[in-house]
């Protein structure tokens, strides 16, 4: 793969880096999953384009995409599932996770470029650090900041999201590595 | 004119293309084939967006494999399905992109685009979402994207074979209203009744090559 | 365009987007800095105040806020138990405040002028490698992408629907990941055919 040319991104670098963003809104115009009844808060799709735009696209590419999908979310566009969009939401509680996305693809392509033979499990294993370890690292200090709620509480309502973004890392999983077996050249 | 010399292309063990020699010259060409023929490799290589694994390819005497921007600017290229030429989001921004890639001028991109939205009834259009237009209507938005920068040569990548018959004609009767050198890949048999040379391509070899009424029928005979 | 963009000739309709955006920020850093409750219900009531200046409806000022209702309830509550009820009202004001400003922001400034801005301000970047052109592409083709991936998403399920699969959200979103890279290489070629040095 070719992320780190030297002359900067090719044509087909931008296409990606704004297909990769398209991606990312076009799922969230797809309905919420309830996949634990009313146990659990429903998902939303969107975090998957996170996770997709790592692992098939690798760090520079999969985080300028992201990058992109945020800066178009900032300016209004209702991108964002339920279709919210605009400053108020990227500095409301959930502003950390979303700020936070373009470093999450970035790394999950950074430790998928690091092995880049590695097996489902370990695929699973970096996709879930980035998306979701390093995504709550972020998300939650700035949501217990805004709340003043303390970490502690903070960690408490988000435990409620694990299950559902644990999901999310396995349908990544097998979707990337899908992608990458079909475009070995991407 | 284009100048195909002994050329070859091969996808790994997969030859696509078997050292064709050719010498482009008509106005309207044809290029007939199977799925999986080799024909729409044979595009491509008109413009430079595939080169030759050995060979080369002349367009004015300009090497494709070294004058791949020049030869670029010469040959304007119509894909098959519109949705995936369409650059911008809105009708005239697409329209001036390739424009502003040659570096025209503001005036000259405005200009340019009345021309060709009055000449193919879209002039209301003009801010239109590109999405919203109807399968002729990006069809003929991706075919004025090429022409308003003025190349010399057009090639068409079945630009017919996702449109209904109306719309077929649309772009048949937009076509033969072209003053350039027109180079047409389709299955499309009936766009191509009065060109002035087909060539049937059959497993990366040229099968026919003549006149319509030449080489279609011997075509139609291999195909059933 | 799809846009949050509400049609007016206010003054801050007529504002330009750099100085509305840098207001936007120097409030809200206030809005952070402050610690007082009595302050913060001000500040609140002020940029309620700047809805219908900015022709917007108080409905409209509600709308922005209600997505975040639930998590506003949890908030007070929880805040309430732990520290009281003038922090909670503290915490929970201030996060309105924040939203009803930045989403004033929103509601008067085009995307498009928004991402004129942008890509100006990018070219103050150039020397560390940043290229507003390549940026203002990959705009471009992303909101071009945007609605023709939404439809793709539609055909790639009602055809999972004939087989009895458009729940699963791999049988749906394989196909229409496949069929997105395909349109990527087919309009990358479009882009460099016509005449795009990159």
């Amino acid at each position: 793969m070719d992320t780190t040319a030297p002359r900067g991104l090719a044509t087909k670098d931008i296409v990606y880096i704004a297909l990769f963003a398209a991606l990312t809104a076009a799922l969230g115009l797809m309905p919420p999953i309830h996949f634990a009844g009313a146990a659990l808060p429903p998902i939303s799709a969107q975090s998957l384009g996170v996770m997709l735009a790592g692992a098939v696209l690798g760090s520079k590419r999969g985080g300028l995409a992201l990058l992109l999908f945020i800066a178009l979310v900032a300016v209004g566009l209702p991108l964002l599932s339920g279709g919210r969009g605009g400053f108020g939401v990227l500095i409301g509680t959930s502003g950390g996770f979303l700020l936070a996305w373009p470093l999450c693809a970035y790394i999950i392509g950074y430790l998928m470029e690091k092995d880049t033979a590695a097996s489902p499990i370990k695929t699973g294993l970096y996709v879930a650090f980035g998306g979701i370890v390093v995504m709550y690292a972020a998300g939650i200090p700035w949501m217990a900041f805004i709340g003043k709620l303390g970490l502690p509480k903070s960690l408490t309502i988000m435990v409620a999201y694990v299950p559902g973004d644990l999901v999310k890392v396995g349908l990544a999983t097998v979707i990337a590595r899908g992608l990458r077996r079909a475009y070995p050249n991407l | 004119m284009i100048k195909l010399h002994d050329v070859s292309v091969s996808f790994g063990e997969r030859t696509v293309l078997n050292s064709l020699s050719l010498d482009l010259t008509e106005r309207r060409i044809a290029i007939i084939g199977a799925n999986g023929s080799g024909k729409s490799t044979f595009a491509r290589l008109l413009n430079g967006l595939a080169l030759p694994t050995s060979g080369e390819v002349l367009v004015h005497g300009l090497n494709t494999r070294k004058k791949g921007r020049d030869v670029r600017r010469k040959v304007g290229f119509v894909f098959q399905n519109p949705d995936n030429q369409i650059v911008m989001p809105v009708v005239e921004e697409d329209l001036a992109f390739g424009m502003k890639n040659l570096g025209f001028s503001k005036d000259d991109i405005a200009t340019k685009t009345d021309e060709v939205l009055a000449r193919y009834n879209m002039s209301d259009l003009r801010e239109h979402p590109a999405h919203l237009l109807s399968g002729g209507q990006k069809q003929l938005l991706a075919i004025s994207g090429v022409l308003v920068m003025a190349p010399d040569i057009v090639v068409m990548d079945e630009p017919t074979t996702l449109l209904d018959l109306r719309n077929k004609r649309r772009i048949a009767r937009a076509v033969a209203a072209l003053d350039q050198m027109v180079i047409t890949v389709t299955h499309d048999l009936d766009l191509i009744t009065d060109y002035d040379r087909v060539i049937a391509i059959d497993e990366g070899r040229i099968f026919a090559d003549g006149t319509p009424p030449d080489v279609i029928p011997a075509y139609e005979k291999l195909m059933s | 365009m799809l846009d949050l963009y509400t049609p007016g000739s206010s003054f801050l309709h007529r504002l330009p987007p750099a100085p509305k955006m840098l207001a936007m920020m120097l409030g809200a850093t206030l809005l952070f800095i402050n610690q007082s409750l009595p302050v913060t219900i001000a500040a609140t009531l002020v940029i309620f105040a700047l809805y219908p200046v900015a022709q917007l409806t108080l409905k409209q000022a509600f709308a922005q806020i209600r997505p975040l209702l639930i998590i506003f309830v949890l908030f007070f509550v929880v805040q309430w138990y732990f520290s009281g009820l003038e922090l909670a009202a503290y915490v929970v004001l201030r996060l309105a405040a924040l939203i009803l400003l930045a989403s004033l922001v929103t509601l008067t400034t085009r995307s498009s002028d928004m991402i004129d801005t942008m890509t100006h301000g990018l070219s103050y970047l150039k020397p560390i490698g940043v290229n507003p052109e390549k940026v203002s592409l990959a705009i471009s083709l992303a909101l071009r992408f945007i609605p023709v991936l939404a439809q793709i998403t539609r055909e790639v399920r009602e055809a999972q629907k004939t087989r009895g699969l458009e729940r699963s959200v791999i049988a749906v979103a394989m196909p229409m990941a496949i069929r997105a890279i395909k349109m990527a290489d087919d309009i990358s070629d479009a882009i460099d055919s016509r005449g795009y040095r990159s």
